[in-house]
């Protein structure tokens, strides 16, 4: 019974882990828009957003240039 | 140092940057990665684009980096002078902005020289006229 408790334990512990992982990956990994200012200051426009609709269009430009 | 050899230097050092572009205040492309002159002149074209798109009420921006999954573009302004590349996915954005600044450092360096070198000729030329002028008075 213990050891069947502990093996629920570990796989339970497992699983949860797994997904954290997964989900801080996929997070660190979403587009986004990282904008530098002569002042030192930076601005980050994520998916979604006004800003980053009008600039991924050039950047995805800039990357199908680069690799075509 | 050419801008030329600046960017094969920057490409040889960071392992990160696929390709990379630089580009005067007017457009033009002062060296570049590409095999095709048509390719740098588009992804200068754009990487000033960007640059117009993102500036805002806190001023024109001096450099950029839009990260996607299949890979990042940077765009890194010096004055007029701009530098662009392309790296791979999640690349260390602190490395590649270093690198891209050292270029655009190396690559002005050279520019600043030969500018000094036309503006020294300009007034050796003007004083020379000057002297003629002289001459003749």
């Amino acid at each position: 019974m213990k050891r069947r408790l502990a093996a629920l334990i570990v796989a339970v512990g497992s699983v949860a882990g797994a997904a954290a992982l997964w989900r801080r990956r996929s997070g660190a990994g979403k587009d986004r828009v990282d904008v530098y200012f002569a002042d030192g200051s930076m601005v980050t426009f994520a998916e979604g957003s006004d800003e980053a609709a009008r600039l991924f269009p050039i950047a995805r430009r800039i990357l199908s240039q680069a690799r075509s | 140092m050419e801008a030329a050899k600046a960017l094969a230097d920057l490409v040889e050092i960071s392992s990160q940057i696929e390709s990379a572009v630089l580009a005067d205040g007017d457009g033009g492309v002062l060296g570049s990665t590409f095999a095709a002159e048509e390719r740098a002149q588009a992804v200068a074209r754009e990487a000033r684009e960007l640059l117009q798109g993102a500036a805002g009420a806190a001023g024109d921006p001096v450099q950029i980096q839009v990260a996607f999954f299949e890979g990042c573009v940077f765009v890194v302004r010096d004055g007029e002078r701009v530098v662009a590349a392309v790296t791979g996915r999640e690349p260390t954005a602190g490395l590649v902005f270093y690198d891209l600044k050292t270029c655009l450092r190396l690559s002005g360096a050279e520019q600043e020289e030969k500018n000094k070198a036309v503006s020294g000729t300009r007034r050796r030329k003007k004083k020379d006229e000057e002297e003629a002028a002289g001459d003749e008075a």
